[in-house]
């Protein structure tokens, strides 16, 4: 893996365009800076297009014969089914109002990474293609040949956009890059140009059941494995079911949760959550995955793997679903899920809280609710009893994730929860611009989190990890809170890399930390076995012993 | 100066100029029915035709996703505050979808919410650079001025369309030329016109990265209205022409009985074709963001996918890994496990007697 340069390298960003014209100027493939291709056999899998060996560094892609026509006969019935893309194409006037929005361009200083830039890779070849000016007038309509460098640019580029949308918040015409970076993929993906950290999760996912590939009984071993962990530290056995009939409720996280850390730590806040409630739910171990990388591909695999969760609540006969932290899961059970499903499912009931009596409206048709929604729902009708001493030695800070904030709203629940779990004055915002609808994504979203990547993964991170070092400098924080499961993977090692002070968690892992249990073991640790405040020293001579 | 630029930069020019320099010379060589009635009429044509026409090519690809980009705090718990600007910025009803779209139209919202980044040096922090983002609202005050003021330029034009000139359009007037600065009075839309297009070609130039990203379609209607605009000042203040007869043959334009009275200067001309060629263009062009802004499905669209599905009409079945293909490859494995099962291991046949 190519060795990423130290941070005081990176951050000095040179923001001068080059001396050639965008159009003369080819993609460079530097090790660092672009994610692998996918090897064939997850193709294979999932029954995609032109399954082949190939390397992004290669000078022939091997591209199908009439990957030209592919492509264009592509764009076509996209135009034909996307009013976004036809309309994102025509009327931008770039003012270019994104351009300094975009994390990918602040971390880069790379033009084509400006989103107005980035659309412009596209648009060049839908006028040349499909508008009378570009075809008469060529590159002076800002139009030009469909090559093979073109197609190179487009992997390039299409993957340095993680999808977060902050540029379509700026933008006075409401073009969003995501929309289009996710049709420009599924162009890619036509002619057999996938990238394998999303294919191999992709096909991990539908076969097996979620990203990482666990089987069914390594799924059951990983989160029994987190139950035994609540009792050790808590005392209180938190035993989960799974694929249990008639439960009333099944909850589907992310992989990420009980995968690794710091993720898994949010995972036993679940539990010891659901344990606190006596909350008659179940997991699945075919709907195992909340994520879904397939959305990363294509619309059509983001269905594909999506129709798992309703499937598997119809199979078990649940009443409703509750789903994890997670950000472009949420985005896919927001924007897209009941108009994948085509109805609201009827076999499922308008969610309603067991515990509080509250019927979650908001969720009447898609019938599945936020773990943060029912939590803050919890807390408001007083029915969780917290100590937050705690979290004493947490000081937070909380990073909107981009999909959940940009593409449903949820804003206040994690803040509610949050400053109910933390002693005053432990929470402290990032500045106003960088959180919110203005937040900065991560860096390494739609499965751009992999380890080849990590160069551009850290310029990408670099505005997120800049506004944690500001609070970090001026408040002492020393966590950094998230709702989704990919940040929670990805965060880390940006901290690592900016800001080494800063832990990552997710909001349930500080729930699981600060919810009392009348029966529970005396606390001297948290859910991560650190010291409680005032626990300290126990431990010091515990271990002198 | 890349040859990109200079390609997309003096071509546009070169054309107004051109274009310019043929309404002169035409209205000199008496072709005055050319540029002030034939011009005029297809140009109106090309408008109406082509923006219909691109409307209708949008509305006939459908929105199969509700994608609203959400700003605000979402319609969730009914004891979760959503203020007014979560309503707008987030909106969760038609009612609220309008004002979000009104707000969008009328009052530039999101340019409004317009930020500056830039990486500065900051020897406190390790890494030794800081991002600092602030407000920028230039870009918004530039765009709002202009689109304001071209607005009510052409609503005062409606002074040579109407007979007797519409009470508005005098009060328009009055209020437009306030300061009775010159005679003729100046109008301030003017002023404002010119002013907001020098500053959005400026930072097209003085901005490296609009200089590299800009192409002729960004400098063409630039330099054109900025053409439309000069050309009229200069009727106006310094070259004035007989303005009965111009009146004359705008009248006659719209009652379709067109007439070219004489006296009216060659510059007038220019200016009347400039005009055309920017109706002409509208439809083919970027400036078609008019009606676009309104069918943008990332702001036209209320967030509310949990209480009503959104139909795609041409959602078509995929095909998925179902959880019996789960079971039966891992049958065994989840029994022993202790997972429940749909189908228990085949029992042994004595069991069965």
């Amino acid at each position: 893996m190519a060795k990423v340069p130290k941070p005081q390298e990176l951050a000095k960003v040179n923001y001068q365009p080059p001396a050639k014209g965008w159009m003369d100027v080819k993609p460079e493939f530097r090790p660092g800076t672009f994610v692998n291709a996918a090897q064939p056999k997850w193709l294979e899998m999932v029954n995609y297009p032109y399954p082949r060996a190939w390397a992004v560094t290669d000078e022939d892609w091997k591209l199908p014969e009439n990957w030209k026509e592919i492509i264009l006969q592509g764009m076509e019935d996209r135009l034909n089914r996307f009013r976004s893309l036809k309309l994102f194409f025509d009327i931008c006037v770039r003012c270019g109002a994104c351009a300094d929005k975009c994390h990918f361009f602040l971390g880069t200083g790379d033009p084509k990474n400006m989103p107005v830039m980035r659309a412009e890779l596209l648009r060049s070849v839908y006028k040349r293609y499909f508008k009378p000016a570009g075809k008469i007038l060529g590159e002076l309509a800002g139009a030009r040949d469909l090559t093979e460098d073109v197609i190179k640019e487009w992997f390039s580029y299409l993957h340095q956009c993680t999808e977060c949308r902050r540029c379509s918040v700026f933008c006075p015409y409401g073009i969003d890059m995501a929309d289009m970076t996710i049709l420009g993929r599924e162009l890619l993906s036509s002619i057999g140009i996938n990238i394998e950290w999303a294919m191999a999760s992709v096909a991990s996912c539908y076969t097996k059941g979620s990203h990482i590939g666990a089987t069914p009984q390594a799924f059951k071993d990983m989160i029994d494995f987190l139950a035994e962990e609540n009792e050790r530290i808590t005392g209180i056995a938190t035993p989960v079911t799974y694929n249990r009939k008639g439960a009333e409720i099944l909850f589907i996280t992310p992989s990420g949760d009980y995968f690794a850390d710091p993720g898994s730590y949010t995972m036993m806040g679940y539990l010891l959550l659901f344990k606190y409630l006596d909350l008659d739910y179940t997991m699945s171990t075919y709907a195992a995955e909340g994520g879904n990388f397939g959305y990363f591909i294509s619309h059509e695999m983001g269905k594909r793997l999506n129709m798992k969760m309703y499937e598997e609540a119809k199979r078990l006969g649940v009443k409703w679903i509750l789903g994890g932290e997670c950000g472009h899961m949420w985005r896919v059970c927001n924007q897209y899920m009941g108009t994948f499903y085509g109805e609201s499912p009827k076999f499922l009931e308008v969610p309603k809280s067991p515990i509080t009596g509250t019927v979650f409206e908001h969720a009447r048709a898609h019938k599945m609710v936020h773990i943060s929604e029912f939590t803050a729902d919890l807390i408001h009708h007083n029915k969780l009893k917290f100590d937050v001493s705690r979290n004493a030695h947490i000081k937070l800070t909380f990073h909107d994730s981009c999909n959940p904030a940009r593409a449903m709203g949820i804003y206040e629940e994690p803040r509610y929860i949050i400053r109910n779990v933390l002693p005053e004055g432990h929470f402290f915002e990032m500045p106003p611009n960088t959180i919110r609808e203005k937040t900065f994504c991560c860096g390494a979203g739609t499965a751009l989190n992999s380890d080849e990547f990590m160069e551009t993964r850290m310029k990408g991170g670099f505005p997120r990890a800049n506004a944690v070092r500001y609070v970090h400098e001026k408040y002492g924080v020393n966590h950094l809170g998230c709702i989704c499961a990919l940040d929670r993977a990805t965060l880390p090692p940006l901290m690592q890399y900016w800001v080494p002070e800063v832990d990552v968690t997710g909001i349930t892992e500080l729930v699981g930390n600060a919810l009392v249990f009348p029966d529970e073991i005396e606390r001297t640790t948290d859910l991560r076995d650190r010291p409680l405040v005032g626990f300290e020293e126990a431990e010091g001579e515990e271990e002198a012993e | 100066m890349t040859d990109f630029f200079k390609m997309h930069f003096f071509v546009p020019l070169a054309a107004v100029l051109g274009l310019m320099a043929m309404a002169y010379f035409g209205a000199q060589a008496h072709l005055e029915w050319v540029f002030g009635v034939a011009a005029p009429y297809l140009s109106i044509l090309l408008f109406f035709e082509g923006f219909l026409y691109k409307i209708v090519q949008w509305a006939r690809s459908p929105v199969p996703f509700r994608i609203p980009t959400t700003c605000g705090q979402n319609y969730s718990l009914p004891w979760i505050e959503r203020k007014l600007p979560d309503k707008l910025d987030n909106p969760n009803k038609f009612s609220e979808v309008v004002g979000r779209m009104a707000l969008e139209v009328l009052a530039f919202r999101s340019l409004f919410r317009n930020t500056r980044t830039e990486l500065r040096k900051h020897p406190d922090f390790p890494e030794g650079q800081k991002l600092v983002h602030w407000s920028y609202k230039w870009l918004w005050l530039g765009a709002i001025a202009f689109h304001y003021a071209f607005l009510l330029v052409i609503l005062r034009h409606l002074r040579f369309f109407s007979e007797p000139v519409w009470g508005f359009v005098q009060r328009l007037e009055t209020v437009d030329g306030f300061v009775q600065f010159y005679v003729p009075t100046v109008y301030l839309t003017g002023v404002a016109l010119v002013a907001a297009l020098l500053y959005l070609l400026y930072r097209r130039l003085a901005n490296p990265y609009l200089r590299y990203l800009s192409l002729a379609a960004d400098y063409f209607p630039l330099f054109l209205i900025l053409g439309i605009a000069l050309t009229g000042i200069t009727l106006r203040y310094f070259f004035r022409t007989d303005i009965t007869a111009v009146k004359q043959l705008a009248m006659g334009l719209v009652t379709l009985h067109p007439v070219v009275p004489a006296g009216i200067s060659p510059l007038f001309y220019v200016h009347l074709f400039l005009v055309s060629v920017l109706f002409a263009y509208f439809p083919f062009s970027k400036l078609m963001h008019l009606p676009g802004v309104f069918l943008s499905p990332t702001r036209n669209l209320a967030n509310n996918n949990r209480q009503r599905v959104h139909i795609n009409p041409w959602n078509y079945p995929v095909k998925f890994h179902t959880y019996m293909d789960q079971e039966n490859e891992y049958r065994e494995a989840m029994i022993e496990a202790g997972i429940p099962v749909e189908i228990p291991l085949a029992a042994p046949a004595e069991e069965e007697k």
